[in-house]
């Protein structure tokens, strides 16, 4: 299937990436042709088949409800590129 | 009603569980910034998420109250999208397999119970806090990660009032559950609506509007009122209805709309792959049912059976979980069968007490032994009612016995005719007008004159004593 | 021969005799890493003199993949998205290999940035060279891992397996990669590539160091909700250095029309030998082949946009410098990302999103079904299956890194194993003419790594390609 350059802004949108004209042109290219290979699946008849969303036969783990060490604020933010006091800091919000 | 009203109500309730959902960190409120944290729930790069056990034992029990239909085969999802107070950008939610669906609630607006449908109930984790300065927002990851249920209600509201009444049966059965602490102000509990309006008899729904940022039931209600008010505005000069969200702001009492988002959200919803699929078996569900306690409406019905309430007192009194308990221990240890004159102790001085102290029911530093010593004093006629509360209060205080403060206050009421009939001439010589009155009919003038016979003995003259003496000496 | 050059286990008995102290082994590392490292560039950065960087020499050294978080030490994925990133924890391996007082090596093998790749051509550091050939590929993702292993730059290593990244670059570089069985070994601590398939394993010279190795990071971890709360056997009692009767199924469609002469040739030499052992061999089929790599790109990306998104420069690694939240992240990620992982993510984002989830996730989850069930079926009569791991040997430097599709399909007989669960290794069986080696690929059923381990042994001990080393 073919994926069109609005489609590839619109995703690129939704992941967060800014595509430069140069690379939407080389990516589209990529794309179309990595879909038309993954195009095969259609072939298939899945109807009846389960999706395989877990691969192992278990359920329910959990874990119990108690306490374990925290890092300190510090370790919390040791690799922060901006911090401010023991919070994490990031450009003003615009909503 | 040209216009009918339809409100949906989101709430998001945080579990008092120790730990977080998926980690091992503390959930206490109000901890220095960013040290209820660790790799798992700060999303750092590796962190795997395992789900807490209890978290999952108060969300079924949850359910279950609310008698909704337990998914066997339940999983999570990741809601995708890109926020500074999410660390993974992702959050880990419940999509297309939730916990729970098709309970409901009963409001007690009107004089009979309206039965509200809740959609559903399902896990997910709360994200983190967001302080915005003028150049930055600053982040603290503490209450990431904390495990939260997001019940939603169908539109079967229809008022604010309804509204309002929905989010207090269900603060009142979350109580009796103690799974959590439902505090508005701490944000254990928050609450979105959805509100649209349609002409009446209309089977359409009208477009529908959001509103954020209601920090109260107060403001719930508040907010959704001043919406039906705009909205009918806008549709009584023919505007046309666009779907957008608004906040309320409590300080100007408006709404305000937010920025339109560009369209509709894309979440790109998809089984988490590092957590399992959960099997809720029946024996599990069973064993849970087993661990629900009464619930409000189910203590209220057995009030009304059993100790002869009206319905009207019997809500209150169920209102509060440790207040019933309190409540009904008083009625159990109040002698004899007919409980009435305990019941109005209860509903009337008692809770009275409570709100002048401003504290709970349960939480009045009362010996129950004494309170019932004290009404045998009222019954018995030793001691007016206006009296008795008074000692109420001193009970509440000294924690001394009845007995005592009665006659340490001297407050034994004076019955004895012959020093009443000197009070009541005295009465009489003072009130003329009254008097006059009374033999023209009017029946408040003999309930001034005894009043002014309790004033002058200091309240304890024995009222309907007072009352038959005024009546026999004018006639 | 120097003490490098051992395999860990006779390593281990020299520590154990104590002929050999743990500071001189890691000595005669650092002479070699001195000596090869400028050609070879196993290591993703070397900044520092190690020597004065390890605190605690009480055993053998083992070299870590730059994706596997070690405390204190910096685990980047050979992103510059994570430059300076230093975990505050320990993956569950690395606290395991502690425990066992191995020295975690200082300097993290080079990798595929966050595992993208099959060459190591896409590290932020810049290629690794295969020690048997310089100006070709090591194979990737773990190509960092096995080419130290390979020329003696590291005594083992540890590498991660999404779609072949361990046992593909183990094939190229002649060593021993081992993929184990979905749920064996923690991924806590390992950063993410996509969830379902990752495992971490063992690259080592030889079996018996592989069985160890694995025995070492393998078990049930509590952090993990999808590791398997399963015995952990003792895998060296599984080198019993005989086959006999064993049965062995041999894939008929992993020997297509597309794959290289010369390794189909040494392939099928390899099955000889194993039949002369005393296996019994028959064809058998995995009717769902040809749709693995497909499935493999909708599923593994879709993980992978999702797992990579909490890379936006706001609590660590790289941030673009600008004064708007929204161009934070879209620079961040701009810059911070190399070509192949926007490609990824852009493709992952695609599949999940909004009209399209069920025609590409959904159906590549059904899919997954299908392809696992050809494997229930053949290993319902059969022990093991064995393949090729690549249809070629290494290729060269730059050659398949402008055709993404192409270098997506190099992986078409790994991947179905991760698609799968199941374990699967590779061992070398034999060189082609220019001196590339080639890797033969073993898959058993799920938490068989025994049965690994016996064919590979039992093959190794009965060949000399593990011993021959590359002329550097």
């Amino acid at each position: 299937m073919s994926i069109d350059k609005e489609t590839i802004k619109h995703v690129a949108h939704l992941a967060r990436i800014e595509l430069q004209a140069n690379e939407l042109e080389k990516l589209s290219g990529e794309l179309h042709g990595i879909l038309d290979f993954i195009d095969k699946l259609k072939d298939l008849n899945v109807e009846q088949v389960k999706p395989a969303s877990h691969i192992l036969p278990i359920s329910n783990v959990l874990r119990e409800d108690k306490l374990h060490v925290s890092l300190t604020s510090q370790k919390a933010l040791e690799n922060a590129p901006s911090k401010k006091g023991n919070f994490f800091s990031v450009p003003k919000i615009i909503e | 009603m040209k216009y009918q009203t339809v409100i949906g109500l989101e709430v998001h309730l945080q579990l008092n569980t120790k730990t977080k959902a998926f980690c091992g960190c503390s959930t206490d409120f109000g901890k220095a910034p960013n040290s209820n944290v660790c790799p798992v729930c700060l999303g750092f790069p590796g962190a795997l998420p395992v789900y807490n056990r209890q978290a999952l034992n108060s969300a079924i029990k949850l359910a279950l109250a609310f008698g909704c239909q337990i998914q066997e085969h339940t999983k999570f999802d990741r809601k995708n999208y890109f926020y500074p107070d999410l660390p993974k950008n992702y959050q880990i939610s419940q999509f297309d397999l939730p916990l729970s669906r098709n309970g409901f609630l009963n409001i007690y607006t009107y004089e009979k119970p309206k039965r509200i449908g809740i959609t559903r109930v399902h896990l997910e984790e709360d994200a983190g806090k967001l302080i915005h300065e003028t150049e930055v927002s600053l982040v603290d990851f503490n209450r990431t990660g904390i495990p939260l249920l997001e019940i939603v209600s169908e539109p079967d509201l229809n008022s604010p009032q309804e509204a309002f009444d929905y989010l207090n049966s269900l603060k009142s059965i979350i109580e009796y559950l103690d799974v959590s602490d439902c505090d508005m102000e701490k944000g254990s509990l928050r609450c979105d609506a959805n509100i649209s309006l349609r002409l009446s008899g209309a089977k359409e729904l009208g477009v529908k509007t959001e509103l954020k940022n209601m920090n109260s039931f107060k403001g719930v209600k508040d907010a959704l009122t001043f919406e039906v008010k705009r909205q009918t505005q806008l549709l009584e000069i023919g505007q046309e209805m666009v779907q957008e969200t608004r906040l309320w702001d409590a300080q100007k009492q408006l709404t305000l709309t937010m920025r339109t988002k560009e369209g509709a959200k894309d979440y790109r919803y998809f089984p988490d792959p590092d957590l399992t699929v959960f099997i809720i078996a029946p024996s599990m569900i069973e064993q849970i049912k087993t661990q629900l306690p009464e619930l409000p409406h189910e203590k209220m019905r057995r009030f009304i059976k059993e100790y002869g309430l009206t319905e009207y007192d019997a809500k209150i009194l169920v209102s509060s979980k440790n207040d019933a308990e309190f409540a009904e221990n008083c009625l159990q240890k109040y002698p004899g069968q007919d409980k009435k004159e305990m019941v109005n102790w209860l509903i009337g001085p008692l809770l009275s007490e409570a709100n002048l102290r401003k504290v709970k029911l349960h939480e009045l530093n009362l010996e129950k032994k004494e309170l019932i010593n004290l009404i045998g004093f009222v019954q018995r006629q030793e001691i007016s009612y206006l009296s008795a509360k008074a000692v109420l209060s001193q009970l509440i205080d000294t924690g001394k016995s009845a007995q005592d403060l009665i006659q340490s206050g001297n407050l034994q009421q004076v019955s004895n005719t012959d020093a009443l009939k000197q009070i009541i001439e005295t009465v009489i010589q003072e009130n003329v007008k009254s008097v006059s009155d009374f033999k023209a009919g009017k029946a408040n003038a003999l309930m001034y004159l005894v009043g002014q016979v309790m004033k002058k003995s200091s309240g304890k003259a024995n009222p309907k004593l007072v009352g038959e003496l005024i009546r026999g000496r004018l006639n | 021969m120097e003490l490098n050059q051992f395999t860990a286990h006779e390593l281990l008995g020299k520590l154990k005799a104590k002929i050999a102290s743990p500071k001189v082994i890691l000595d005669s590392l650092y002479t070699r890493i001195q000596k090869i490292e400028p050609k070879v560039k196993a290591y993703a950065r070397i900044d520092k003199d190690p020597a004065g960087i390890i605190p605690d020499l009480s055993g053998l050294p083992i070299t870590i993949k730059d994706n596997i978080c070690t405390a204190g030490l910096p685990t980047e994925c050979c992103s510059k998205i994570l430059q300076g990133f230093r975990p505050p924890y320990d993956a569950t391996v690395i606290k395991k290999l502690k425990e066992s007082s191995a020295v975690i090596f200082p300097w993290k093998a080079n990798m595929d940035e966050f595992a993208f790749g099959s060459s190591t051509e896409n590290s932020y550091f810049g290629p690794t060279h295969n020690p048997w050939d310089l100006e070709c590929v090591p194979g990737g993702s773990s190509g960092g891992s096995a080419a130290a292993v390979a020329s003696d730059e590291a005594i083992w290593a540890l590498g991660s397996d999404t779609g072949g990244s361990i046992r593909q670059p183990a094939a190229f570089c002649g060593v021993v990669g081992l993929k184990p069985t979905y749920g064996r070994v923690s991924r806590f601590g390992l950063i993410a590539f996509a969830s379902s398939l990752d495992q971490i394993g063992p690259i080592t010279k030889d079996v018996q160091d592989a069985a160890i190795l694995t025995g070492l990071i393998s078990g049930y971890d509590p952090f993990d909700s999808t590791s398997v709360d399963q015995d952990v056997p003792d895998y060296t009692k599984s080198l019993t250095g005989e086959i006999k009767g064993l049965r062995i199924g041999i894939p008929k469609e992993y020997f297509i029309a597309g794959m290289d002469a010369e390794v189909k040739t040494i392939i099928e030499e390899a099955v000889n030998k194993l039949k002369n052992l005393g296996a019994l061999t028959n064809p058998v089929t995995l009717p769902h082949t040809e749709y693995a790599v497909p499935v493999y790109y909708i599923i593994a990306t879709a993980e992978a946009s999702s797992n990579l998104a909490r890379f936006d420069g706001v609590q660590y690694g790289y941030r673009a410098k600008t004064d708007n939240l929204l161009q934070m992240y879209k620079l961040t990620r701009a810059q911070g990302f190399g070509r192949e992982a926007k490609r990824r993510i852009i493709l992952g984002t695609f599949a999940l999103s909004h009209g399209y989830y069920d025609a590409y996730y959904l159906r590549a989850l059904k899919v997954r079904t299908l392809i696992k069930q050809d494997f229930d079926k053949v290993f319902q009569d059969f022990d093991c299956i064995v393949a090729p791991t690549s249809p070629s040997s290494a290729f060269k430097i730059g050659e398949r890194v402008q055709d993404p599709l192409k270098m997506y399909l190099s992986d078409i007989y790994t991947i179905s194993a991760n698609l799968a669960g199941i374990p699967a290794i590779s061992i070398p069986c034999g060189f082609t003419k220019k001196g590339l080696p080639v890797g033969l690929q073993i898959m058993a059923k799920a938490f068989d790594e025994e049965m690994l381990f016996r064919v590979a042994h039992t093959f190794e001990q009965n060949t000399d390609w593990h011993k021959l080393k590359p002329k550097l």
